[in-house]
């Protein structure tokens, strides 16, 4: 694309966006190239930042009329690259839209632009005793629309659920710049329920422009208890054990050796850098209720094969014990120049055979992984060590990362929990889906998007690329996994 | 309780809505039959998909159950009832044959719905048969899955209108330990709703409320110690509960001779001017009028988004059931039925003319 295409583009924007609301400058414009994973890089034609949903309108009509692809972003910490921005579109930057417009502590819900931080709402309402459940881990800094457009999840979700659980409205402008609205306050649907196609749309069927979530009373008591194990199944069994107890804790995690070592000399959370697998597991409601529960848990762990459990005996304690989990990615990126963090979930009862096949793809690939998961709820988080300035290393990973999520499809599970297809999964779409189903995706996005500018090239993988994966990853005429059923 | 029958129609139904399909007729598809008042009447070929039955998978520790449509929900229930599990969603029956497939299509939801979730909440995959009689799986058995479309949630409260339910995996959860219903005294509609709106901020386990004949009765559920702390706390008359009734309507509010109208508006929100008896649950979401009404006249009082009349049951045949939708809404949602239905063959006009 010529700069003077660039510059004339420009100058049709600022007729209605501020003069700061139209990034043109290559060099401003590299600070957009990539979200949280940053081995997909392109330099969009333009970054629009507006500052109210009229200017989305106007810049949605435009880029409708020109045909333009727009990528929407929130704070880009998206890791499956769905903020990618397309060389010949529009980033549509909604960093700007960050205030809240309204909180309702009688209705228990509050009114936010998609710009604000999932943090923020949580901190806006806990005077009143309030909190937004949902929170990813990047909870500080991630954008309460890029959470709707991925339906983020979290490490309390088995108890409290996802994105979409929490959401009671949306406000969005149409491919062609017009708002609508779905209004589920009411708890029911008139005609069909759009609200579990949009969250999680990764940016293809509208632009989010108003979110109003629920808040939830802030629990009187959460107590934390960690389980040591010295073996890996021990742990994935003691997880089915709790909950076939009847209890949900509001967040149960796991992380096996490499990951317990690399968190303990990172923070120093007094792990015991020689178990195995860890368990931490947070309970939360009444102070009656916890203690209760935690006994039970206690005694589960110990029978299950806990070589020891630990109880954080005050706030100070139970935090430490999080810090470790929290800071898992960080900390294993001070072991290796490089990590890829993988997403899939299967099911709970599968989790010590797929460690098993990770472990035996890691040695297979010579690539180190080290995993933390939501284990709860069957969600994995193999993070692959590599170094990028080895030639050819990072392909090795992808292909390494591929061949993990083909093994929680092969286990009756997903190649994405929580972080979407974006651009990187877009091969294992064609895995885990047949041509039937993904024919089926694209005409729910046409309904919405008939010239197909929203975030094109993302999330659902066309016909001919899945043809094209479908051939590279045939050995010997064969499909990996042949005996699966292909849906 | 006899077990839950095992047979796989899948193809059987697939061929027949492949013949449907290539003559241009329009079908009606039937389940249990318990939920046919819920939605516009329809005169087009029944298909019975009562008999697709089966249990397909069902392992308590995963806290998720997949099941063939046809599966009767009191049977499943049970089955999960032995399991100690339930439907979060505490699902109406509303008579003896109600079915799985119906209880989605239908996505009607008892008292606990306002505190734990809608059926779409709960729901995990499904398997459909579309328009052209092509079989379609979307979601899966987890919890977490945001690979695709959510087509399976976009499934319930559709009334069969974008396919054939076939399967369906719903995330189910624990029974709890123990359960108590309070009584309260409150003379008047706003009086409940400022009430259980101002609990809500509170962190006590209330699963289900209500409001009728100037009482307010709430349902605690949970741990023993939990419910008891709430129970010492909240004060209030410990009373017999009712609330299997509230869930099949079979309490005396609901007369079966007299109309019922279903107001749904954002729990806070101020009383109805309407002088018929009313029962109010869902934590003041879901309003309930008995007697005649005109749907009409209240339809064109609350335009706007967030409040919908629903003239539930027994009303004159030439009110629409469902609140009518905005012309934009309608077109978008006319384009995804013909996404998955593109001749119009499964239960025309059901919710609406056109979907």
């Amino acid at each position: 694309m010529s700069d003077t295409h660039r510059k004339k583009l420009a100058q049709r924007f600022r007729e209605f966006l501020p003069e700061q609301s139209v990034i043109d400058q290559p060099t401003s414009l590299a600070a957009y190239e990539c979200d949280g994973l940053s081995a997909y890089r392109e330099q969009p034609l333009l970054v629009l930042l507006p500052e109210n949903i009229a200017q989305v309108q106007q810049v949605m009509r435009l880029c409708h009329e020109q045909r333009l692809p727009v990528v929407s972003r929130g704070a880009g910490t998206g890791l499956s690259g769905g903020a990618l921005p397309h060389a010949e579109g529009v980033v549509l930057s909604l960093a700007k839209m960050n205030r809240i417009l309204q909180i309702d502590s009688l209705s228990r819900l509050a009114v936010a632009e998609p710009g604000v931080r999932n943090l923020a709402i949580s901190e806006a309402v806990k005077s009143q005793g309030l909190y937004y459940a949902p929170d990813p881990s990047s909870q500080i800094a991630c954008s309460i629309g890029g959470n709707v457009a991925e339906n983020a999840g979290g490490v309390h979700c088995l108890k409290y659920g996802l994105t979409l659980h929490n959401i009671l409205a949306l406000k969005l402008v149409s491919s062609e710049g017009e708002i609508f609205e779905i209004d589920q306050r009411n708890l029911q649907t008139e005609g069909y329920d759009l609200l579990p196609l949009l969250v999680g749309s990764e940016g293809m069927l509208g632009i989010v422009v108003e979110v109003t979530v629920k808040l939830l009373p802030i629990p009187r008591c959460a107590r934390v208890v960690m389980g040591i194990f010295d073996s890996v199944d021990k742990a994935g069994d003691s997880v089915a054990a709790i909950i076939a107890e009847g209890i949900i804790p509001a967040g149960i995690e796991m992380m096996d050796n490499p990951a317990i070592r690399a968190a303990e000399d990172f923070v120093h959370a007094g792990y015991p850098v020689e178990a195995e697998a860890i368990l931490i597991c947070e309970l939360d409601g009444t102070e009656e209720e916890v203690s209760s529960q935690i006994d039970l848990v206690e005694k589960v762990l110990l029978k299950r094969g806990a070589t020891e459990t630990r109880l954080a005996r005050d706030e100070a304690e139970r935090l430490l014990f999080w810090s470790g989990r929290k800071a898992a990615f960080p900390a294993v990126g001070r072991i290796s120049p490089d990590y890829y963090c993988i997403d899939g979930t299967i099911p709970r009862k599968s989790l010590a055979a797929v460690l098993r096949g990770i472990r035996e793809l890691s040695t297979e690939y010579g690539l180190r992984v080290a995993n933390v998961f939501h284990a709860g709820d069957g969600n994995l988080h193999p993070l692959i060590l590599y170094d990028s300035s080895n030639e050819g290393e990072f392909e090795e990973t992808e292909e390494l990362g591929s061949k993990i999520l083909q093994l929680c499809i092969h286990h009756g599970g997903t190649i994405t929990g929580e972080h979407g297809v974006g651009v990187e999964k877009l091969g294992e779409m064609c895995v885990q889906f047949g041509d039937a189903e993904r024919n089926q995706f694209h005409s729910i996005r046409e309904c919405f998007d008939p010239l197909k500018i929203l975030n094109p090239g993302k999330a659902i993988p066309t016909l001919a690329r899945c043809a094209e994966f479908n051939a590279m990853h045939v050995h010997n005429g064969e499909l990996p996994f042949p005996e699966l059923e292909r849906f | 309780m006899p077990s839950i029958p095992v047979l796989n129609l899948e193809e059987d139904l697939a061929t027949q809505v492949a013949a449907v399909a290539a003559t241009g007729a329009e079908v009606q598809i039937i389940g249990g039959g318990s939920k046919r008042f819920y939605g516009e009447p329809m005169e087009a070929l029944p298909i019975d998909v009562s008999a697709h039955s089966g249990v397909i998978d069902y392992d308590p520790a995963e806290l998720v159950i997949t099941l063939r449509a046809g599966c009767k929900l009191s049977q499943v229930e049970t089955l999960l009832a032995e399991n100690r599990q339930m439907f979060g969603f505490e699902p109406p029956c509303l008579g003896a044959d109600a079915t799985i497939g119906g209880m989605v299509a239908s996505g009607l939801a008892g008292p606990r719905r306002a505190y734990a979730g809608s059926i779409r909440d709960f729901v995990l995959g499904a398997k459909m048969l579309d328009g052209r009689g092509k079989v379609l799986q979307f979601g899966g058995r987890v919890i977490k899955n945001v690979a695709g479309f959510d087509v399976s949630r976009l499934l319930v409260g559709s009334h069969g209108t974008l396919g054939i339910i076939l399967e369906v995996s719903i995330r189910v959860i624990p029974m709890y330990e123990t359960e108590k219903t309070l009584a309260f005294e409150h003379a008047s509609a706003d009086r409940h709703v400022a009430w259980i709106n101002e609990l809500g901020a509170l962190p006590y386990p209330i699963s289900a409320s209500t409001w009728v004949d100037g009482c307010s009765l709430l349902r605690l559920s949970g741990s023993a110690q939990g419910v008891d702390y709430a129970v010492v706390q909240l004060g209030g008359d410990t009373v017999d509960s009712h609330w299997q009734a509230f869930r099949e309507q079979t309490h005396e509010f609901f007369d079966p001779d007299q109309p019922l109208t279903r107001i749904s508006v954002p729990p806070a929100s101020a009383g109805i001017a309407i002088d018929n008896p009313q029962m109010i649950e869902w934590g003041g979401a879901q309003r309930w009028f008995r007697g005649e009404l005109d749907i009409a006249g209240l339809r064109q009082q609350v335009p706007g988004q967030g409040i919908g009349v629903c003239a539930y049951r027994g009303h004159a045949a030439e009110v629409p059931v469902f609140h009518p939708l905005p012309d934009t809404t309608l077109k978008l949602q006319r384009s995804i039925k013909s996404s998955f239905d593109p001749a119009g063959i499964y239960n025309p006009g059901r919710i609406c003319p056109g979907l």
